[in-house]
């Protein structure tokens, strides 16, 4: 395209520009009517909030999960953020770094949603469905209870052990779950029983 | 219907989910890069602090966590080369970054293992605001928080070279600048900021600048009952003071808690380009415009008279015009 621009009209519309510019550069330069200021919208707003415990170590931190729709009215949940929680005795408010991260630990592509079996012998996991596993898991239990549980010492005290089997629990559980993995564990017998925060 | 925040004293709180309206807004800029006369805001905000009181940080980087949670950024899985430090830099998804420093003290002869939270200071006068050439990309707050409006960043860099803490860093993917903004998002609803709400041995705190001063007053005089007699505050003045202070217990070596600058200024070729350089330009561009229109208003246009006609003639064809006898000059 050829414009057609004479020697004076290029000299005028130069001078325009340098004049232009120039109010520009004096701090006539609100007509470019920049963006407002303004902070990020909070993004918490209208959230829905679940208390919960954090499932790292068994210092049991308090946490609320703040999430866009509401599993209790059917709604699908999706998980935007979680912080610690203030009201909460064990922490106050306050997280580690692991417990600080815990959306990407909810949200991570690696995390185990189903249970998985390894068989004897196998090299890699499979997955299992939870009346499977938990069939397999009560029959291990009561072959292994049935062929090694000790009723009574030498002495024929009764002592009703069962030694040949450990159980291993969450850290961070409420006292209700607390209570009742303690009393499931015990009343079969079991001796070696801990939580997961000494491993 | 809304309630309207009301400004936070401390980070131990949990954050309201219903909406609620921002208690300062633009309102209540005080600065904006590249705008002169900033019309004085109506009202001045309680000014708010950040302290970090090193002696009490353990290094765990939940701060540098819940940073990044809260402001979701994404930053890239880190390599160690050797440090605790990760990543090895600020950068535009790390807005906040723990410093470890080995340092043998002189007078003990014991090593001491210094950790230093590093991040945006929001200087009282800052650096980066100053330098910056994009109107309304830097916005300051009248309770202290120096923001970024990234909508209006052109993203050239002049706020790191204005920075005296060299703080903010460009992102290669938006070519826009980044750095820590206090959580203003968060502060604006009378929360405090993700880093010192997470802090576990609440190393960090935030509340107002005054609230933070009597607290580090305490601090420090604990800190000197243990034999840190140079314990003291870092609010450096030569940056009108900060809204991110520190408790040191080395207070008068900065330097050891990793290269902590000593008496931070903006840089005077900042602070000289933007001042005199830019009022001498100026002044120099208006003289010129209006000596030009003055020359264009009063002086004549150039007229030919004979006379010229005729030393024309004589450049041109090599005579006078006038000569009848042919002969050359």
């Amino acid at each position: 395209m050829n414009i057609d621009l004479s020697r004076r009209g290029f000299l005028r519309l130069a001078g325009a520009g340098v004049a232009a510019t120039s109010l520009g550069a004096m701090g006539f330069g609100e007509a470019e009517a920049a963006e407002a200021a303004h902070v990020r919208a909070f993004k918490l707003a209208t959230t829905t909030e679940t208390r919960n415990t954090c499932p790292y170590c068994s210092v049991a931190c308090g946490i609320i999960m703040y999430s866009k729709g509401d599993v209790k009215t059917g709604e699908t949940a999706e998980l935007l953020h979680i912080e610690g929680d203030a009201d909460h005795p064990t922490n106050r408010g306050t997280l580690c770094p692991k417990g600080a991260a815990l959306k990407d630990f909810v949200h991570a592509p690696t995390r185990l949603t189903q249970p998985r079996i390894r068989k004897p012998g196998a090299s890699e996991w499979e997955e299992i469905s939870w009346n499977d596993a938990l069939d397999r898991i009560a029959r291990a239990i009561k072959d292994d209870r049935d062929e090694n549980f000790i009723a009574t010492n030498e002495a024929g005290t009764p002592v009703n052990r069962w030694t040949t089997a450990g159980f291993l629990a969450a850290s961070a559980t409420t006292n209700e779950t607390a209570w009742l993995t303690y009393k499931t564990v015990r009343s079969m017998g079991i001796v070696g029983f801990d939580n997961q925060a000494r491993v | 219907m809304k309630d309207i925040a009301t400004a936070p004293t401390t980070a131990v709180s949990n954050p309201p989910v219903q909406p609620t309206e921002a208690y300062f807004d633009a309102r209540d800029v005080v600065r904006i890069s590249a705008t002169r006369d900033v019309p004085r805001p109506e009202r001045q905000l309680e000014p708010v602090a950040k302290l970090i009181d090193v002696s009490k940080c353990i290094g765990c980087k939940a701060c540098q966590s819940a940073c990044v949670e809260w402001n979701d950024t994404h930053p890239e899985i880190g390599e160690n080369v050797g440090v605790y430090e990760n990543p090895h830099d600020l950068t535009p998804d790390m807005f906040t970054l723990m410093r470890f420093s080995e340092w043998e003290n002189p007078a003990t002869n014991e090593l001491e293992w210094l950790i230093r939270k590093d991040g945006c200071m929001h200087c009282e006068d800052p650096g980066c605001l100053k330098a910056c050439p994009a109107p309304g990309a830097i916005v300051q707050y009248s309770n202290g928080i120096v923001d970024f409006i990234h909508e209006n960043c052109i993203g050239c860099g002049y706020c790191v070279t204005g920075c005296p803490f060299d703080i903010p860093r460009i992102s290669e993917v938006n070519h826009k600048s980044y750095k820590c903004t206090l959580c203003s998002d968060r502060v604006a609803v009378g929360q405090g900021p993700a880093c010192a709400k997470a802090c576990p041995t609440q190393a960090i705190v935030f509340g107002t600048k005054e609230d933070m001063k009597v607290h580090a007053a305490e601090r420090i005089e604990d800190l000197k009952s243990r034999g840190y007699e140079n314990a003291g505050l870092y609010d450096p003045q030569g940056v009108g003071g900060t809204h991110v202070i520190y408790v040191l217990h080395h207070a008068d070596k900065p330097g050891v808690y990793a290269d902590l600058e000593e008496n931070p200024r903006i840089s005077p070729i900042v602070e000289g380009w933007k001042g005199v350089t830019k009022t001498a330009g100026l002044a120099a561009i208006g003289l010129a415009a209006l000596g030009a229109t003055l020359h264009g208003l009063f002086s004549r246009g150039n007229e030919v008279d004979d006379h010229d006609t005729q030393a024309a003639d004589v450049l041109v064809k090599g005579r006078d015009p006038d000569d009848t006898h042919g002969g050359q000059v």
